[in-house]
């Protein structure tokens, strides 16, 4: 019997004993992987863990808010080369990267602005723009990219003799949950009930109260930190920076995953960056059907599963509700 | 001129283009009424509405409400001064529940703190859900509380947008058709709502209708409109008999 008994109660994320079993046991397994896992597997995973930060932040606006943007590139160049500068000055790991995510917020926040006039294709096409500015920027001022031998990036030291991979893994790993967990608090306060009714009807939510400029601001900034600090972990984790990283096809990328994924859904955006980054690697010599199989998928997932992945496991969610179906 | 109403309306005029919405229309509601706007289609009723709630930009003429002007004022800072509305054809939020959408509608009221937030903390969401609920019991809407509102049926989002509007706490709440589509049963208990509400949450209404059965029932007062300008006003009974009114209406004998 699922009884609740406050308000409070009801808010709490992972509410009902089973569930929060099953989640604590799967994380637990994905923080054990170094130790069950094939090595290989850490850089995959790492790879997952930083590119489900990016996909989070682009299903905040485009999944929440309703905001489209193709510019997600730029945010991430961003996020990636004020890392980059700030490693090589000297800056201490969390800082760079703190510093790296206000930077890209801030972008984004000025970004914002035209979205406060633009919709829909109309926004999508002006934030389009500014990811292709941003990459000819990075790609062409040799002082902000460090010319053509790019900009090398000093690894991390691990404490304590460990293994740097699996030390790499685990810091990615825990960075991911305490981003997630941040963006489930986010999107279940008043946060991601105002950008819900952003994309809903904006002239009720304004009818209500609500800023629509502040509204839409927030929702540029907090998605573009999410996206820079994601571009500076990448940085990090490559080790090296060149602006191709960056080109339009990146933000497009950026929109397989929150697709086929799920809009709106936080899981969905974590299901969309394992697709977007496990299944190329699943291609080997055949990368370039990658895109193929991309536009395929978001074909697919559009007829078929308009919810995505996030949708597919919800479904099964309720199936097993009935479980033993007596 | 008697003393201030709640909302007073001077030579509102509102054109676009060489079409001429609201052509100084004048009009003054005190505390604590209830006042209906009538008129065929197109005659500027919700173009009073737009008006007045900061949607649309009033050509000339002002809109005072307790004392200070609305013009040029956003939407969300009407809202703010104390005027929720509804909408003739819904503008819910379709995909949230119905307790998200009324908890939307405590926006204004909410400590919005970023840090809460991310962190958790959900002492404002407790606070303001008690608010919520009370006007889930008022309109009946327990059973639909967690359901989207997008599965539910017409009559009920009706409700739940007459909820989202008073969970603004608004001193002059703007109807657009509240009963428009609904059931003889619908309407009847929607009447009832309205007619409670200004008891129940001390508001005044200003409501937008097309079944006079409905107005004439509910107002205590009526404004007629006709091709933007006010034909007439008075008590349903003289609106009803007015011979403008009938013109307009039923056309020329």
């Amino acid at each position: 019997m699922d009884l609740v008994e406050s308000y409070r109660e009801e808010l709490r994320f992972a509410r009902k004993p089973l569930g929060r079993a099953l989640l604590v046991l799967g994380l637990l397994a994905l923080a054990a992987l170094p130790w069950w896992g094939h090595r290989s597997w850490l850089a995959w995973g790492s790879m997952v863990w930083l590119y489900a930060i990016g996909v989070i932040g682009q299903n905040l606006l485009i999944g929440y808010a309703g905001q489209v943007s193709f510019g997600q590139a730029g945010f991430l160049a961003i996020g990636a080369y004020t890392f980059g500068h700030l490693r090589i000055a000297g800056a201490p790991f969390p800082l760079a990267l703190l510093v790296a995510g206000i930077a890209a917020g801030a972008a984004g926040w000025l970004v914002g602005f035209p979205s406060l006039r633009l919709k829909g294709p109309y926004l999508a096409i002006a934030t389009l723009g500014f990811g292709t500015a941003v990459y000819q920027v990075f790609a062409n001022v040799e002082a902000l990219s460090g010319g053509r031998a790019g900009l090398p990036i000093a690894q991390l030291r691990p404490p304590g003799g460990m293994d740097r991979d699996v030390y790499v893994y685990l810091l990615y790993f825990a960075l991911f949950l305490l981003f997630t967990a941040v963006a489930y608090n986010l999107v279940s306060s008043w946060v991601g009930r105002t950008f819900v009714a952003l994309r809903d009807s904006d002239i009720a939510a304004e009818a209500m109260g609500v800023n629509l400029t502040r509204a839409k601001l927030l929702a540029f900034a907090i998605s573009s930190f999410y996206t820079g600090v994601h571009g500076a972990l990448m940085a990090q984790y490559l080790g090296h920076l060149e602006p191709q990283a960056f080109n339009v096809q990146e933000s497009l990328n950026f929109f397989v995953a929150v697709i086929v994924g799920g809009v709106a859904s936080v899981e969905g955006s974590v299901f969309g960056a394992a697709f977007a980054i496990l299944v190329p690697a699943l291609f080997g010599d055949f990368r370039w059907a990658v895109p193929v199989l991309f536009g395929a998928a978001i074909l697919v997932v559009m007829i078929f599963e308009p919810l995505g992945l996030a949708g597919a496991w919800l479904k099964t969610r309720l199936y097993f509700r009935m479980w033993p179906f007596r | 001129m008697a003393g201030e109403g709640l909302l007073e309306v001077r030579d509102l005029t509102l054109r676009f283009g060489g079409i001429t919405a609201l052509g100084g229309v004048g009009l003054t509601i005190a505390e604590g009424e209830t006042v209906g706007v009538i008129g065929p289609n197109g005659s500027g009723k919700t173009s009073l509405f737009n008006c007045v709630t900061g949607l649309y930009r009033p050509t000339s003429g002002s809109i005072r409400f307790r004392g200070e002007s609305l013009l040029g004022l956003s939407p969300d800072r009407v809202t703010a001064r104390g005027v929720a509305r509804t909408f003739q054809n819904l503008r819910l939020f379709l995909n949230m529940t119905v307790l998200d959408n009324l908890m939307l509608g405590r926006h204004l009221h909410f400590r919005r703190s970023l840090w809460a937030a991310a962190l958790r903390l959900r002492g404002e969401e407790v606070r303001h859900r008690e608010r919520c609920e009370e006007i889930i019991e008022f309109l009946d809407l327990e059973a639909w509380r967690d359901a989207r509102v997008a599965s539910c049926a017409y009559g009920v989002q009706k409700r739940i947008e007459l909820g989202r509007a008073l969970a603004t706490e608004p001193k002059l709440l703007l109807l657009d058709e509240p009963v428009s589509g609904l059931t003889a049963e619908e309407k009847d208990e929607v009447s009832y709502w309205i007619h409670e509400v200004r008891g129940r949450f001390g508001v005044t209404v200003l409501l937008v209708e097309h079944d006079l059965r409905v107005a004439s029932r509910l107002a205590s007062r009526m404004v007629v409109l006709d091709h933007g300008e006010k034909l007439t006003e008075g008590t349903p009974e003289e609106v009803q008999r007015h011979p403008g009114v009938i013109r307009a209406y039923l056309g020329d004998q």
